[in-house]
């Protein structure tokens, strides 16, 4: 018995957790796997350096945040944007739009879509919304709506420019809104 | 001076990422006082980001 096994034993706890938030950047179980048994062994590594300033989860979160940049840099030098990729979003975020620069479909209102939040079957939908994404658009999305990385880090992990991140951003929301209405606030 | 829906909709998601001029912001002021369209485009955009992190830190 090692001081640490109450630790361990937390950590354990948060296991399902880690697992999840890595599925949702990476939506691939073996890589997800992967960047999660990456973050224990640096989580168990690291126990002399935590002193429990913040939550365990906190803590894991950050370690796990680290190794999804990790991987997503990687993947980003092994497999830069291809042309046509952005040319196909490009034309689905341009399809929304009139010729005349007005919305083909104007967005309506959604009520008190607030009340969604607590709904898990919406968080699900919401979920699978953002499955359907272009793995690299949903790459810089999450990075930025969940990580909450400043853009210019995006920009300099992914090797891409500023310009290039905010299309790519805006393409993703105009994707996940339109999924939305579609699959959720638009159904009778 | 005015704006496209098209224009102000990628004004408005760059404003999730990145401070606009005091010119864009005020172009976008009068887009949106005629266009509920473009309004409720900020607001679900705004809510679709409330929504993911929810989505991030169930479990």
């Amino acid at each position: 018995m090692t001081v640490h096994q109450t630790e361990i034993a937390q950590i354990e706890q948060h296991c399902p957790y880690l697992v999840r938030y890595a599925m949702l950047q990476l939506r691939n179980a073996s890589v997800a796997q992967d960047v999660v048994q990456d973050t224990l062994a640096a989580a168990l590594g690291g126990l002399a350096r935590f002193a429990g300033h913040s939550p365990m989860k906190t803590w894991l979160t950050g370690i796990l945040k680290h190794k999804i940049i990790d991987h997503h840099r990687r993947a980003a030098r092994e497999q830069p944007l291809t042309d046509d990729e952005t040319r196909s979003e490009g034309e689905a975020a341009d399809a929304l739009f009139r010729e005349d620069g007005h919305w083909d479909v104007p967005p309506n209102h959604w009520g008190d879509p607030e009340r969604a939040l607590d709904n898990k079957r919406f968080l699900e939908a919401l979920e699978k919304c953002t499955q359907l994404l272009p793995a690299k658009t949903a790459r810089v999305f999450m990075m930025r709506d969940v990580m909450q990385l400043e853009t210019s880090d995006i920009c300099k992990e992914l090797g891409i420019s500023a310009t290039h991140c905010w299309v790519m951003l805006h393409r993703a929301r105009l994707a996940l809104r339109e999924c939305l209405q579609n699959t959720w606030f638009g159904k009778p | 001076m005015r704006l496209t829906c098209k224009q102000a909709a990628a004004l408005l998601s760059q404003g999730l990422d990145r401070k606009l001029s005091p010119w864009e912001r005020t172009r976008l002021r009068l887009h949106l006082l005629a266009c509920d369209a473009c309004r409720n485009f900020v607001k679900q955009i705004e809510f679709i980001r409330r929504a993911i992190r929810r989505v991030a830190d169930r479990g």
